[in-house]
């Protein structure tokens, strides 16, 4: 019995939302007296054995160059022989692209019971019960699992990280999958850009805006936080910005530690892709727009004159801070 | 070429959320229900497209779901198809519901098999992967783009910060999102000859559920927001470091 933590990793680094999902792996593993492990599929340039500040005591790594490229009979294949080798009773995932695409079919193959967009640590009380958002972040279900091996799969931002001290013991993991059916042509990254999936803070433009001329301020305070950009479905619709930003019902679900909406009058299908977010700001010179009911703070004003003062004020905190 | 296209029936976007039963069943009272918009503005569009450019393509869908979900398998119909496939449960468990899926898909021999994203009521995610663990099938998640040529599918799929182009040959499982089609609106003409396509009602087969819902709950409300005055954005920032030590 053990919990293991699926590791994902991009361009040669662990991804942010695997460091959240081994602290939460560690947890659950304390939670249910046992040891929480990583697996690693393909090859990174960091230790691995640094990873143990994270709670796990194993790292399993089948350093197979060809893993690098995500085919998911491939990864449920290599994913089931390492909960065979570590007799794993609880697999961790992170709710990103990839673990969306790999968690179900390795439920399907273990007929192991997956719950997907964890919020919060299980309760191990009576049963296993997990909880997540449902109807768009509407609501929250309480799902029982009730098979032996267990499948959770962490929403982004939900968990935090926390470092500790330790190193892990770095295991090879000999693997006999076949060759990958799905073959990877290209990849285009937008570089230099913080994923918007996995960033603290992400600051979103709307048609208050006017036009794609006008988002340089919006770029200015998003620089100046670190932050990802996004935008309302309209302005993707017009190709003011590229599809891949656009936020919401139907574009990318964000749950950032802050979400500051400039011009985003707050659509009821906005505000389903945006509503797990921690802090919500709202800049918008209609002081009837929706989104303030759903916002934490507000600026009632023109996005033309507060942006750049905020953008200011925000160097002037970082520089005396 | 056959197609098989997943539908599901989910509440309205705009729909109050509110449960009944001790907070164990989901209030459908005055509950506007919908296509799952991503097993119909993409997936079941992208298909139809399909179909567009080859007249043999045949497509034809599946809900899991009671005698209720008719109507939105109608207007599923409506849009194009050739004809919908009922399989009669109201499981909610997406192990359950792959498996009825998966049934139909062996049985009818596709060569593709669609599926929407993710549904708006339980943002499961799994349907997918699970249908094509189960036919020993590819699959391909989040596609945002889908291209066929003969038997080889290209596939535009999304990663973490960017795109994936990818190639597989069929057949193979998508799970399809937004960019992979343009929202639809029945005609007419589709609506009638919807009336007269086939739909067929089968039994599920058996299968276990491996979850369960235990209960639901509301998030706790907003406490109201804090209003700052726009010619004052230095308490803005104050707040956001000293009081939401969000920066």
């Amino acid at each position: 019995m053990s919990v293991l933590v699926f590791i994902d990793h991009a361009d040669g680094h662990v991804k942010k939302s695997s460091l959240e999902a081994l602290t939460y792996g560690a947890k659950v593993a304390a939670q249910l007296g046992t040891s929480a492990e990583g697996l690693l599929l393909g090859t990174v340039t960091e230790d691995l054995a640094a990873l143990g500040k994270y709670g796990v005591t194993k790292i399993h790594q089948a350093a197979n160059e060809a893993l690098n490229n995500l085919d998911t009979q491939v990864y449920a294949a290599a994913i089931a022989e390492a909960v065979t080798a570590s007799g794993a009773t609880v697999i961790i995932f992170s709710h990103t692209p990839t673990g969306k695409a790999v968690a179900a079919r390795v439920s399907a193959k273990l007929k192991a019971g997956l719950v997907t967009g964890a919020c919060a640590l299980p309760d191990t009380s009576n049963g296993f019960v997990v909880k997540k958002g449902v109807f768009s972040g509407k609501a929250f279900a309480n799902v029982s699992i009730n098979t032996a091996v267990k499948i959770i799969s962490l929403n982004p931002n939900s968990y935090m990280t926390v470092a500790g001290e330790g190193t892990a013991a770095v295991a090879p993991l000999a693997i006999s999958a076949g060759a990958a059916k799905v073959k990877v042509t290209a990849v285009n990254k937008v570089s230099g850009d913080v994923p918007l999936t996995e960033a603290d803070i992400v600051v979103s433009g709307g048609r208050g805006l006017k036009g794609p001329e006008n988002w340089g301020i919006l770029l200015d305070l998003a620089k100046v936080l670190g932050a990802a950009t996004a935008c309302s479905r309209p302005v993707g619709d017009a190709h003011w910005r590229p599809h891949h930003e656009h936020v919401g019902q139907t574009g990318v679900q964000v749950a950032p530690n802050l979400y500051i909406a400039v011009g985003i009058s707050g659509a009821i299908q906005h505000l389903a892709g945006v509503n797990r977010s921690k802090i919500i700001v709202v800049i918008n010179k209609d002081p009837e727009a929706p989104f303030f009911k759903a916002a934490d703070y507000g600026i009632v004003g023109d996005a033309f004159e507060v942006l750049p003062k905020l953008t200011e004020a925000i160097k002037k905190m970082k520089a005396s801070a | 070429m056959k197609i098989l296209v997943c539908v599901s029936k989910t509440p309205d976007t705009t729909s109050k959320v509110a449960f009944t039963d001790g907070n164990t069943k989901f209030d459908e009272a005055g509950v506007q229900w919908i296509i799952n918009p991503y097993d119909e503005w993409y997936s079941l569009v992208r298909a139809i497209e399909l179909k567009e450019k080859d007249a043999s393509v045949v497509i034809h869908m599946v809900t899991v779901g009671g005698a209720d979900t008719e109507p939105i398998i109608r207007k599923a119909l409506a849009l194009g198809g050739d004809e919908a496939i009922r399989v009669n449960s109201d499981s909610t468990d997406s192990y359950y519901i792959a498996a009825q899926i998966a049934e139909i898909a062996k049985q009818g021999g596709y060569d593709l098999i669609f599926t929407g994203k993710e549904t708006l009521d339980y943002n499961g995610s799994s349907i997918g992967g699970m249908v094509a663990e189960l036919t020993d099938a590819p699959y391909i998640s989040l596609a945002t783009k889908f291209d066929l040529e003969g038997t080889t599918a290209t596939v535009t799929r999304e990663i973490e910060g960017g795109e994936e182009v990818a190639e597989v040959a069929l057949p193979a499982v998508v799970s399809c999102q937004k960019g992979m089609a343009e929202q639809r609106i029945p005609n007419m003409r589709g609506i009638m000859a919807a009336r007269t396509k086939p739909l067929k009602v089968t039994e599920p087969v058996a299968a276990d559920a491996l979850t369960a819902i235990v209960n639901f709950e509301l998030p706790p409300a907003k406490a109201g927001v804090k209003l700052v005055d726009a010619e004052n954005v230095e308490e803005l920032v104050r707040l956001l470091h000293e009081e939401a030590k969000a920066i």
